[in-house]
């Protein structure tokens, strides 16, 4: 079943084809990465499916649903939720109430009931408080949910805006350099939450990675692009053997 | 609702209604004469101000300058809607009249927060700041030109409904409205867009809504201050509400620390009851007042309280503590 595909999205910056013609077919709990050179419009494509391009041309439906021109807070609301290559967390306020405002849309009272303390407030409130600690202490974070998002180790960190990005109940994840800046054991360590995470709670994930072997290591199935355009798709074997992608990364 | 909660909720309450009652008998017996009864109302006021600009400038980071312009909206039209109903001939207690006129005023300033803010929050920063300058001396101007309500000449004849004992509760009610709004979750999104408006839009936080909502509360809240203030003065004249009362209350807030709540409260008593007790020393009032505030943003840029709050259990909580271990020392040199 097919979650999130992408028919012929193009995207130009004035004479600049940052993105041309791609096209992209996520099914049901695959995990895919999608790598390239620099420049190669990998956070385009990225951006065009979350909602903060709006592509020149082509179509992107979610769920059978058409996402184009759609924001990306009604996105998120849709079922695709992203990280950031350079974290963005809230970073004055605690890990806890970073998971909680991506709760938000779950959490069911009005304004005046919230102004006025009602019932209906302490129970919302204390469920949401649960749900988002279960999901700390699904990443072992537990211990960190009252210390400010930047006081958190660079790992840590990561890890929170994955967690607050899995609090909207996502089907499709969209990890954007999730090992960015991450020493040999954080990765792996990651390699394992991705894995994790795929299965525990039965979602699709997408990764722009530039860490080939956590690339290498977990997607089913990798997508290369080059200049704005794929140049290759397969599994990791396939795609290291690949004549097109070496002469991309290497040059001829 | 645990435990804590309750008896923090306790305390802030045995709190509020122990100053309540200081106040009630230095008024009662005259130690407090009416002069200072007037520089508390207006710290009352200026607190509600303060507060209602902090959900702006502290909650949702944006430069808001033209706070004076929402009070003037809500003290001229519920200052025209008390008129008019006492003109009516209809005669409700006065608190119910005071009541009215503060949902009056607060509705339509709130209304144009939103019709001014759903336009301008496309701006940021500077550029939002300079937007709401314009627009509250649009206000200040059409007030000046604009005859039913007297004009350059001011507005008289307001009925006097504002004394210490209910301006007092208004403001425990509003700081207690706007300290909850700040945590509930409708404040955690506008608090979020503060932080990283980008990554809020990304966690599914509608940000346009949120801070047309948080505009139009501000302003809402302006309104009920400037109510209480035409209440209070039984005269209203536009010149007042100009750039340098909006600059005022902007001053008190980032003096109490953008988003404490309490750290305004306080900013606003100083700040209110400052330039009044330096009012012997005339020609050096100014002088001293600009000194504390550049000695404030040298040492302490955030604020007063910056971006936390003063809690009345966690200082009691850290009283007992410090007199146990006192308790439990001194024991240990008796035996």
């Amino acid at each position: 079943m097919t979650v999130l595909s992408a028919k012929n999205i193009t995207m130009q910056f004035g004479g600049l084809t940052a993105v041309d013609q791609f096209n992209l077919e996520l099914s049901a709990n695959e995990l895919v990465g999608l790598i390239g050179p620099n420049g190669a419009g990998k956070t385009t494509i990225f951006n065009m499916l979350t909602g903060v391009y709006v592509p020149t041309m082509g179509e992107i439906m979610l769920n059978d649903q058409s996402i184009i021109k759609k924001t990306p807070h009604e996105i998120v609301k849709l079922g695709a939720s992203r990280t950031f290559q350079n974290i963005r967390l809230f970073k004055d306020l605690t890990a806890v109430e970073n998971v909680k405002i991506a709760y938000h849309n779950f959490i069911d009272y009005n304004m005046v009931q919230g102004m006025f303390r009602t019932k209906k407030f302490w129970t919302e409130e204390k469920k949401a408080h649960e749900e988002c600690m279960k999901l700390l202490d699904i990443f072992d974070m537990g211990e960190y949910a009252d210390t400010l998002a930047k006081n958190l180790p660079y790992g840590q960190q990561r890890k929170l805006e994955i967690a607050r990005a899995l609090a909207s109940d996502p089907k499709v994840l969209m990890l954007d350099e999730p090992a960015a800046g991450m020493n040999p054991n954080e990765t792996a360590e990651l390699m394992e939450t991705i894995h994790f995470i795929r299965n525990k709670f039965d979602i699709t994930v997408l990764l722009i990675e530039h860490d080939m072997k956590l690339v290498m290591g977990i997607c089913e199935r990798i997508i290369v692009v080059d200049y704005g355009k794929t140049i290759a798709e397969g599994t990791p074997d396939e795609i290291k053997n690949n004549p097109d992608v070496i002469r991309a990364y290497l040059g001829d | 609702m645990d435990h804590n909660k309750k008896k923090a909720y306790l305390i802030n309450a045995i709190a509020i209604v122990a100053l309540y009652l200081v106040f009630f008998v230095l008024i009662q017996t005259k130690t407090m004469n009416n002069y200072f009864v007037g520089i508390a109302i207006m710290t009352c006021i200026m607190i509600i101000m303060a507060m209602s600009l902090n959900i702006v400038a502290g909650f949702l980071g944006e430069m808001a300058l033209g706070h004076a312009g929402f009070m003037a909206i809500g003290a001229y039209s519920s200052a025209s809607f008390s008129m008019a109903l006492i003109d009516g001939g209809l005669s409700l207690p006065p608190i119910i009249t005071l009541v009215l006129a503060m949902v009056v005023g607060g509705i339509v300033a709130g209304i144009f927060g939103f019709l001014i803010g759903t336009p301008t929050l496309r701006l940021r920063g500077d550029y939002l700041g300079i937007v709401t300058i314009g627009f509250s001396e649009i206000i200040r101007i059409f007030f000046i030109n604009f005859g039913p309500t007297g004009g350059a000449a001011g507005l008289k004849g307001i009925t006097r409904l504002v004394n210490f004992n209910n301006v007092y509760w208004i403001t425990i009610i509003v700081a207690f409205l706007i300290f909850t709004l700040g945590r509930s979750k409708q404040g955690r999104a506008i608090i979020s867009i503060r932080e990283d408006e980008i990554a809020s839009e990304a966690a599914g936080i509608p940000t346009t809504r949120y801070k047309v909502l948080a505009f139009s509360l501000a302003a809402f809240f302006a309104g009920v201050g400037g109510s209480l203030y035409a209440h209070y003065q039984s005269f209203l004249e536009p010149s007042k509400f100009g750039f340098m009362f909006s600059i005022e209350m902007f001053v008190i807030v980032v003096l109490g620390g953008l988003g404490s709540l309490t750290g305004s409260i306080i900013s606003a008593i100083v700040l209110t009851v400052l330039p009044e007790m330096l009012r012997s020393f005339s020609e050096y009032r100014l002088l001293v007042y600009s000194l504390v505030l550049i000695i404030m943003m040298i040492f302490r840029p955030q604020g007063i309280f910056g971006r936390s709050e003063f809690s009345l259990t966690a200082f009691i909580e850290s009283l007992i503590r410090r007199k146990n271990v006192k308790n439990s020392i001194g024991g240990g040199e008796a035996s």
